[in-house]
């Protein structure tokens, strides 16, 4: 069959759009394959890298994979660990060992490490087939949450806010001298004066709303002017 | 739904000058707009209206399975729950479930069924809430189109949409898209849904009496239409990214 793309790069497609023709091209993101042709399985931004025909998602929920760092919330305590909610349909375990570097001692009250309600800044370790998650909080820089403010935003839109090798999330931290911790479910703490994080929740909101057009950071810079 | 012209407070006729009574051709879809992403609450949701039928559905999830016992190890748990809203007939409709309402509600999860990746969200449960807010005959495929826009708006995983459309015969014509006094008073009523990329049937209910002849022509009739809701379906869901 004659190779034929149907898209172009940064379109935005929804379920079942055709993309391409031809096993020369090979599906990544949330496009799948379907005899030789390729398909979008979600609503999203086209993007073609060469052979690859990648659809990045427009909207869903968090779908914890290993590696994440993530901000969870403990939802209890348990004999062995924590039980932690990141965001998804699913809650992830911290187990005892993880949840610290310190030594634990047999019968030690657990809730002097986490309680529940508190926040934790950790890194998703597993997840199984039968999506069982695992975390970890016992390496640096992982740790628990004190103070600041939580912004929820969609976990979509996550990569945005980062920008470019962290490149959003600095110059809003160095611009406000807050700090600013984004985890990938769509979380984020931020940790200043009041007034700064104040205006940091505006900065994301505005980044959520506009996340699929060009010219974001110049808006963030023009924002960040207005504010001093 | 059926009972033909025998019914009291029939109109003599249902097809004037090859016309129907609200102006339409016999293969003329009623007026359809369609807007995704109205509910900010839901993970995702669609406004329909497809003349003077009005759906509202709202998408959650996947999310956590309550109650525990449906959560399925492999795979997600489908839940459409269809609504008349009090105020969407012109009798008021008793408000909670009925016997007809708990039947859409499984033939519409069942025909959006094969179109979601289930198996991507293993323990989790999708939840699609149907509120009819108006209603004039075609709710069940006006339904499905919205329900699978939603479902879309929520970035859940699909292979393809659901289209759907309802056919019938008034006066012994064949006609798409029955309104209200088509819909009382005609001889058959056939509502159909498709993925229109494979063109596979999800759906397919009939009351009344047709030849297989009729039948035919109305499958035929209902895959055309469905062609020109998918489109609207598309443009929908792009334009909240415009």
């Amino acid at each position: 069959m004659a190779e034929k793309l149907h898209i172009n790069d940064r379109d935005v497609v929804v379920p079942g759009e055709l993309l391409a023709e031809g096993l020369e091209f090979l599906p990544s993101g949330k496009a799948f394959r379907e005899g030789e042709k390729i398909f979008a399985s979600s609503i999203g931004l086209a993007s073609v890298k060469g052979r690859v025909i990648k659809v990045i998602p427009l909207a869903g929920r968090y779908m914890p994979k290993k590696m994440d760092i993530v901000i969870g919330k403990i939802t209890a305590v348990l004999a062995g660990g924590w039980s932690v909610d990141v965001n998804s349909a699913y809650l992830a375990d911290l187990p005892l060992a993880e949840g610290t570097s310190e030594f634990i001692p047999r019968g030690a009250d657990l809730t002097r490490f986490f309680d529940a309600g508190e926040y934790v800044y950790c890194e998703v370790t597993n997840v199984t087939e039968t999506k069982f998650i695992k975390l970890s909080a016992s390496r640096r820089p992982y740790r628990k949450l004190k103070g600041g403010i939580l912004v929820q935003v969609s976990p979509v839109k996550v990569p945005r806010i980062i920008g470019k090798q962290g490149s959003m999330v600095n110059l809003i931290k160095d611009a406000t001298a807050t700090e600013i911790v984004v985890g990938q479910n769509g979380w984020i703490w931020v940790y200043g004066a009041p007034e700064k994080e104040a205006l940091v929740e505006r900065i994301i909101g505005m980044i959520e709303a506009e996340s699929h057009k060009r010219g974001l950071t110049d808006k963030v810079k023009q924002m960040l002017a207005e504010a001093k | 739904m059926g009972g033909g012209k025998n019914k009291p407070g029939a109109p003599e006729k249902l097809i004037v000058n090859g016309k129907r009574l609200d102006g339409r051709k016999p293969d003329e879809l009623r007026p359809l707009t369609i807007k995704a992403g109205v509910i900010p609450n839901a993970d995702g949701s669609c406004a329909l209206q497809l003349g003077e039928t009005h759906i509202l559905v709202g998408v959650y999830g996947p999310r956590e399975v309550f109650p525990k016992h449906l959560a399925e190890q492999d795979k997600a748990y489908l839940e459409c729950i269809y609504d008349m809203a009090a105020f969407s007939t012109t009798d008021r409709a008793r408000p909670g479930p009925s016997r007809r309402s708990t039947e859409i509600s499984k033939v519409i999860a069942d025909s959006l069924r094969p179109t979601i990746f289930l198996e991507k969200y293993p323990r989790t449960k999708i939840d699609v809430y149907i509120e009819v807010t108006n209603a004039n005959a075609g709710t069940r495929t006006a339904a499905i189109t919205a329900a699978s826009v939603a479902l879309a708006d929520a970035g859940i995983e699909m292979r393809d949409l659901v289209a759907s459309v309802a056919t019938g015969k008034a006066d012994g014509h064949i006609c798409l898209d029955l309104f209200e006094v088509e819909d009382n008073f005609g001889e058959a009523d056939m509502p159909l849904a498709m993925m229109p990329k494979s063109k596979h049937i999800t759906l397919l209910q009939l009351d009344g009496e047709i030849t297989q002849e009729e039948g035919e022509k109305m499958v035929e009739m209902s895959m055309k239409a469905i062609e020109k809701i998918y489109d609207a379906q598309k443009r929908a869901l792009k334009e909240k990214y415009a």
